[in-house]
């Protein structure tokens, strides 16, 4: 039976996860980027929640109003000015750039923040819970997979449905056609990287109710997230969804077995997994 | 009549490469006229210069951007602590052992790894760093999470006293310097290194004259994980106390060492030497600050990668081409007057 409880609360785990992957995968998808700083950003955004709770005496879930779009902006601001000049054949501006923000983000916090580790409060909901049988399921986790289930269901539905999302296909196929049909390059992934921002901020605030965090905090997210993606098969944002659950499932049974084994035994998963299917387990892109 | 001849040296090379000599004289007889603390600060500079030469190759030359080669520098640490406190060799002897183990566990982790392309490659080292870090601090010989400093009888079976202590890991961090830059340079004006510039400029035109991919970037990963394990072993070799956290740090190992590259030039061997003075200077008189100079060193980073992507030595360089440590083939005409 414990067994069984360990693994619905990595299924519930791997929503937090596959929240992290889907801001990730999204601006893989459109423009081939890596965006490294990713990790940080989530944590800047429990850090921006945490600011709005502390000044307005809000609950988390009523500061998203402020950080999410908060994050957008940012995002549509940071790829118009910075990152939009890094896009190229080359790997490597991209990658040492966002790398830089990394090292920025997660020392401006500590200067503005101090290095302790920090909590949103969000009251009875933090501990309420729901019996099933035998199996008593926390609501919040509940809630965050229904979240990143919503999310992911949003972002497919807006990819294949909407004038926005052909713009994203578009771009993503043929960047130079998509320019001579009218589409502005530089705008389309200032709305990408606004998305994702937008996916992340809500992922940030998930994580400061769950979790304690501080300004280091922002590396595991990334690799957490980028796990998912890569499990689940590029390209695939069901898949990435998968990949988190099979992330967080894999962590929570490996705490069983010892609790410092917990992060590496989603490592591990995720190395053999690469060994065995090195394309994910649903790829859907090359 | 004119005739033609190609080769690589110019004059300012030769110069280079005789000052380069004179220092590295001055340089090996430090330890007579420099005081305790900077012989530290120098060894500690010839050090990072080793991390970033060989990260310059590994990302510069190969195009495999790592971010985890703190898995390699934790790696050689902890397995120098263990082969001279478990297995009782003396730490001199364990520093080859220590190297060739260093290339053993970079060929599972590259065959892995390559499997990730481009920017995923990057995030997939990093994951193998963490994974490095998580399995030592389940060690519990080896302290676990805490860590374990060396003994003092396997201290002081290195040298007669401090100070020859202290000149020993001198020298060692002087001369794998020297390997390093000496390696790196050898490598790249050899067929191999010819391979691999070729597969940067361009993959498609170097694959079709059969240049086998794989192969050049496998070469470049694990004899850089073998030297990089090398010079983790000799930072710990003079920290004298290793754990986890200290040993895969990911800003200690990684961070400084790309910023280093950028700031200096990345892809040129020059680079990492400008960088690395450039970087130590800067720590020298700005290293008080703690976060701020962080900030800053990743501003200036970001900085250099849009608007001088060639870095410092790009700058210098300009469109002249000069090289110090000459790679590139020149035409020159020479007058030959026999005909």
């Amino acid at each position: 039976m414990d067994w069984i409880n360990a693994t619905i609360q990595g299924t519930l785990l791997g929503g937090l996860y596959a929240l992290f992957a889907a801001g990730l995968s999204l601006i893989f998808g459109i423009m081939r980027l890596v965006n490294i700083a990713h990790g940080d950003l989530i944590v800047l955004s429990a850090y921006l929640a945490l600011t709005v709770t502390m000044a307005i005496g809000v609950h988390p879930f009523l500061a998203l109003v402020f950080v999410v779009p908060a994050m957008a902006v940012l995002g549509y601001a940071l790829q118009r000015t910075v990152l939009n000049r890094t896009m190229g054949d080359d790997l490597l501006p991209p990658l040492l750039v966002t790398f830089g923000f990394s090292v920025i983000i997660q020392n401006a916090l500590q200067i503005g923040y101090t290095a302790d580790p920090q909590k949103l409060k969000a009251g009875a909901i933090e501990t309420a819970s729901l019996s099933i049988g035998p199996i008593t399921v926390g609501v919040l986790p509940l809630l965050v997979f229904i979240a990143a289930i919503v999310v992911i269901g949003a972002l497919q539905w807006m990819f294949y449905k909407t004038a926005l999302g052909r713009a994203f296909r578009a771009t993503s196929d043929l960047q130079d056609i998509a320019q001579l049909m009218g589409l502005n390059r530089a705008h389309v992934f200032g709305l990408a990287m606004g998305l994702s921002l937008a996916v992340t901020a809500l992922a940030g605030v998930f994580l400061g109710i769950r979790t304690s965090f501080d300004p280091a905090a922002g590396g595991s997210r990334l690799i957490f997230g980028f796990e998912a993606v890569i499990i689940g098969g590029l390209g695939n944002i069901w898949g990435t969804l998968a990949g988190g659950v099979i992330l967080g499932v894999a962590q929570t049974l490996g705490a069983k077995l010892n609790p410092g084994f917990q992060v590496l035994a989603g490592h591990i998963v995720f190395l053999l997994i690469l060994a065995v299917r090195p394309r994910g387990l649903f790829p859907r892109m090359d | 009549m004119n005739n033609h001849e190609v080769s690589r040296t110019t004059r300012l090379s030769t110069a280079a490469m005789i000052v380069l000599a004179g220092i590295l004289i001055v340089m090996a007889a430090a330890p007579w006229w420099a005081g305790r603390a900077d012989l530290r600060l120098f060894g500690e500079i010839f050090l990072y210069l080793s991390l970033a030469s060989l990260w310059n190759l590994l990302a510069g030359y190969a195009g495999l951007v790592s971010v985890g080669q703190q898995a390699y520098v934790g790696f050689g640490g902890y397995v120098l602590f263990a082969l001279t406190m478990l297995a009782g060799i003396s730490p001199l002897a364990a520093l080859p052992i220590v190297m060739v183990l260093g290339g053993l566990i970079a060929v599972p982790v590259a065959a892995l790894l390559f499997r990730l392309r481009g920017a995923y490659f990057a995030i997939g080292t990093w994951v193998m760093a963490e994974v490095f870090r998580l399995s030592a601090a389940q060690i519990t010989v080896m302290g676990g999470g805490s860590g374990t400093s060396l003994p003092a009888s396997i201290v002081k079976s290195m040298a007669d006293g401090r100070s020859a202590r202290e000149a020993l890991a001198y020298w060692l961090a002087l001369g794998v310097a020297v390997l390093v830059l000496g390696t790196v340079y050898l490598f790249l004006r050899s067929r191999q290194g010819v391979a691999l510039m070729a597969l940067r400029d361009n993959e498609l035109a170097a694959k079709s004259l059969g240049i086998d991919i794989w192969r050049s970037k496998f070469v470049v990963y694990v004899v850089t994980g073998a030297l990089t394990t090398l010079v983790g072993a000799l930072i710990f070799m003079q920290k004298l106390r290793i754990s986890p956290d200290a040993a895969f740090s990911t800003n200690d190992w990684t961070a400084f060492v790309i910023f280093i590259v950028v700031i200096g030039g990345i892809g040129t061997v020059e680079g990492p030497i400008i960088g690395t003075l450039v970087y130590f200077a800067l720590r020298e008189t700005l290293a008080d600050l703690g976060s701020v100079y962080l900030i800053a060193l990743g501003a200036v980073a970001i900085l250099i990668m849009l608007k001088a992507p060639r870095g410092l030595w790009g700058l210098i360089r300009g469109t002249r081409g000069i090289e110090l440590f000459p790679l590139s083939r020149r035409v020159r005409a020479t007058t030959n007057k026999d005909t």
